[in-house]
C-alpha cells in the first residue's frame, strides 16, 4: 500500500505540468473510438439552482460556473446539501428551479463515483468495469476497454476475479475504472475514499490525480477532508446554507506537498471559514 | 478416524443396519412389524423385475415435476410482478396472503370433490403447496435487492431490462433458491400424502396396495424411495445453486 502511494509520487513529478486549455469539442462516440489518453472535458454553468425537499430547502439559489477540465473540491459540513448539488448536476435529481448547462448539452458522459464501490457481486472485476460502457461495443471490445482500464488502476490481470476477493481500496479502484472505462468528460465523486484507511486513501489520491491529468475530464469531489481537497483541487468550494460560502482558488503547483506553508494556509482559510459559522465548534 | 475421512459418516448407518438384520433374524423383530434389511432388497429387486418400481416411479415423478413447475413458475411469475410493480402487489398480495393461511393439505377432501381422484387432483395440490414458499421468497428476493445497485445501473444508463437481467435478478436469486428448497420439500410431501389418500398408481399407491397384503417389505421400500427422491431433489438444487452462485464467498472453495 505504503509502495503504491511512493510509486505515485514519484510518477507524478515526472509529468509536466497540467493546462487548463480548452479545444473544441469531440463527440462521445469518437472519443470512445479512438480511445484517446487525453479527452475533453465538460465545461458547467450553473444559474440559480434551488433544490427544495418537503418545503424544506436544501440548495437556496446557487450560481455557479466550472471551466473544462477544472478539478473542484465541495466541502461542507454534513446535510449541508454537498450530495444533492451532485445529484442534481448528474441528472439524477432535478431541480425545484434555476438551470444547469453543460453536462447533457456538450453530448459528453457523465460519471458519479459513490462513497461505496457499488460493484455488481455476481458479475468478474471485468465484467463490472463494462458496466461502464452500457451497450455499446462487441464482447471481445469491451472486454479489451475494460482490462485497459483496469491496468490504468493498477490492477492488472484482476480481471476475472470476483469482487468478494478485493480489498476495500481495490474494490473502489474498479469502482474508478467502471467510471473512467467511458472516457467521461465529466467525473463526479462524492466521498468516495472516506470508507477506506488513511493509507490507501493517500495513494488513491494520487491515483485519482493522476487519471485527471490523464484524461481531462472536469472533476467534482465532495470531501469532508480538507487537506485532500487542498491536495487535489484547483479550486475549492465551501456550501453552507444552500450557498457558496468560500470560493477558494488553489494555485499551488502539483504535486503538492502536504505541511507547507502555502498548503496549511489555505487550509487554515477553509478550516476558519467552516468554524465561522458554529463559532468556534467542531464540524 | 482421521484416515476414514468422508467415510466416517457411514459407519453408524451401516452398524444399525447390520443390527437391525440381525435382530430380525433372530425373530427380535417381527417381519409384519418391520422386514429385514435383505427382506427388503429382496422386495426392491422383485418389483424392480416385474417393472412394478418403474412404472410408479415415473408416474410420481411425473406429477411432482408437472405440479413443481406450474405451482413454482406461477408463485415465481407473482413474486417478480409484486416485487417489481406496487400496483400488482397491492391488488394481490392481500389475498395471496390470506389463502396462504389455509394449509393446502386440508383442501383435499374438497379437491377429491372437484377433481376426483384424477391426475389433476394431485397436480393441483403439489402446485398449490408449491406456490406459497416461491412466490413468498422470490418476493423477499427482489425487495431486499441492494438498493445502492440499483441506482448505480440508473446512473450507467441501463435500461429497465438490463437492470432487472444484471441487477435484480442475480440480486434475488439467493432467496429464490432458498424457495426452491422448501418448495421442492413441500412437493415431495404433497404428493406422499396425496398418493396415500387417493391413487391408482405411483409410490404411495404401491405401498397403500402393500398393506392391503400386508406385504411391510414393499412399504418399508416405498418409503426410502420417497427419501431418496427427496433427497436427490435437494442435491439437484444445491449444484444448480452452487453453479450459479459462484461468485457469493459461501459457495466459494467446495
Ligand atoms: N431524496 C431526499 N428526500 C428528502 N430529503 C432529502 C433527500 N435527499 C437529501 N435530503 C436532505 O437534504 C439535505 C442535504 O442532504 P445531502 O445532500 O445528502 O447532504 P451532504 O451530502 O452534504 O451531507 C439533508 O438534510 C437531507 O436530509
Ligand atoms: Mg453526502
Amino acid at each position: 500500500m505504503f509502495a503504491d502511494a511512493m510509486t505515485f509520487i514519484e510518477t507524478a513529478t515526472r509529468r509536466p505540468p497540467r493546462e487548463l486549455t480548452t479545444g473544441t469539442a469531440v463527440p462521445f462516440e469518437v472519443l470512445t473510438e479512438v480511445a484517446p489518453t487525453r479527452g475533453q472535458g465538460s465545461a458547467l454553468s450553473i444559474r440559480g439552482l434551488v433544490k427544495t425537499f418537503d418545503q424544506e430547502p436544501v440548495i437556496k439559489g446557487l450560481d455557479l460556473d466550472i471551466p473544462a477540465g477544472q478539478f473542484v473540491a465541495v466541502v461542507g459540513k454534513s446535510g449541508c446539501g454537498k450530495s444533492t448539488l451532485l445529484r442534481l448536476i448528474l441528472g439524477l435529481e432535478t431541480p425545484t428551479s434555476g438551470s444547469i448547462e453543460g453536462v447533457g448539452a456538450t453530448g459528453g458522459t457523465a460519471r458519479f463515483i459513490f462513497q461505496e464501490p457499488r460493484l455488481l457481486p455476481w458479475a468478474t472485476v471485468a465484467d463490472n468495469v463494462a458496466v461502464g460502457l452500457g451497450r455499446s461495443g462487441s464482447r471481445t471490445s469491451r472486454r479489451k476497454a475494460a482490462l485497459k482500464a483496469l491496468s490504468e488502476v493498477g490492477l492488472d490481470g484482476r480481471g476475472d476475479a470476483w469482487p468478494a476477493v478485493l480489498s476495500g481500496g481495490q474494490r473502489q479502484r474498479v469502482a474508478l475504472a467502471r467510471a473512467l472505462v467511458s472516457h467521461p468528460r465529466l467525473l463526479a465523486l462524492d466521498e468516495p475514499l472516506g470508507a477506506l484507511d488513511a493509507l490507501t486513501r493517500i495513494s488513491m489520491q494520487g491515483l485519482v490525480e493522476r487519471v485527471w491529468q490523464d484524461q481531462g475530464f472536469t472533476a467534482i469531489l465532495v470531501t469532508h477532508d480538507v487537506s485532500e481537497a487542498i491536495a487535489l483541487a484547483d479550486r475549492v468550494l465551501l456550501i453552507d446554507n444552500g450557498r457558496i460560502a468560500l470560493d477558494l482558488a488553489v494555485d499551488l503547483p502539483r504535486p503538492r506537498r502536504r505541511g507547507t506553508p502555502a498548503f496549511a494556509a489555505l487550509e487554515k482559510t477553509v478550516l476558519d471559514t467552516l468554524f465561522g459559522f458554529e463559532g468556534g465548534e467542531a464540524i | 478416524m482421521k484416515r476414514l475421512g468422508p467415510l466416517a459418516g457411514w459407519i453408524l448407518p451401516a452398524a444399525i443396519l447390520v443390527i437391525w438384520e440381525f435382530l430380525s433374524r433372530i425373530g427380535f423383530i417381527p417381519e409384519n412389524v418391520l422386514p429385514a434389511p435383505s427382506a427388503v432388497a429382496a422386495a426392491f429387486w422383485r418389483v424392480l423385475v416385474s417393472g412394478e418400481l418403474a412404472q410408479n416411479i415415473s408416474v410420481s415423478f411425473w406429477r411432482a415435476s408437472m405440479g413443481f413447475l406450474i405451482g413454482g413458475s406461477i408463485g415465481f411469475l407473482f413474486g417478480l410482478a409484486n416485487g417489481l410493480s406496487r400496483f400488482s402487489e397491492t391488488l394481490t398480495d392481500t389475498t395471496l396472503q390470506m389463502v396462504r393461511n389455509v394449509p393446502h393439505l386440508a383442501l383435499i377432501p374438497l379437491v377429491i370433490l372437484w377433481f376426483g381422484i384424477d391426475e389433476s387432483a394431485k397436480l393441483f395440490l403439489v402446485a398449490l403447496g408449491v406456490f406459497f414458499p416461491i412466490y413468498i421468497n422470490t418476493l423477499h428476493g427482489i425487495r431486499t435487492v441492494d438498493p445502492q445497485l440499483v441506482e448505480m445501473g440508473r446512473t450507467y444508463g441501463m435500461n429497465n431490462w438490463d437492470l432487472f437481467r444484471r441487477v435484480i435478478l442475480p440480486g434475488a436469486l439467493p432467496s429464490i433458491f432458498v424457495g426452491l428448497r422448501f418448495g421442492l420439500g413441500i412437493m415431495w410431501l404433497t404428493l406422499i400424502v396425496a398418493e396415500t389418500i387417493s391413487a391408482s398408481s405411483g409410490i404411495g399407491y404401491m405401498a397403500m396396495q402393500a398393506r392391503e397384503f400386508m406385504m411391510t417389505d414393499v412399504v418399508v421400500l416405498s418409503i426410502i424411495i420417497y427419501a431418496l427422491l427427496g433427497k436427490l431433489a435437494d442435491a439437484v438444487a444445491r449444484l444448480l445453486e452452487r453453479y450459479t452462485l459462484a461468485w457469493n464467498p459461501a459457495f466459494q472453495s467446495r
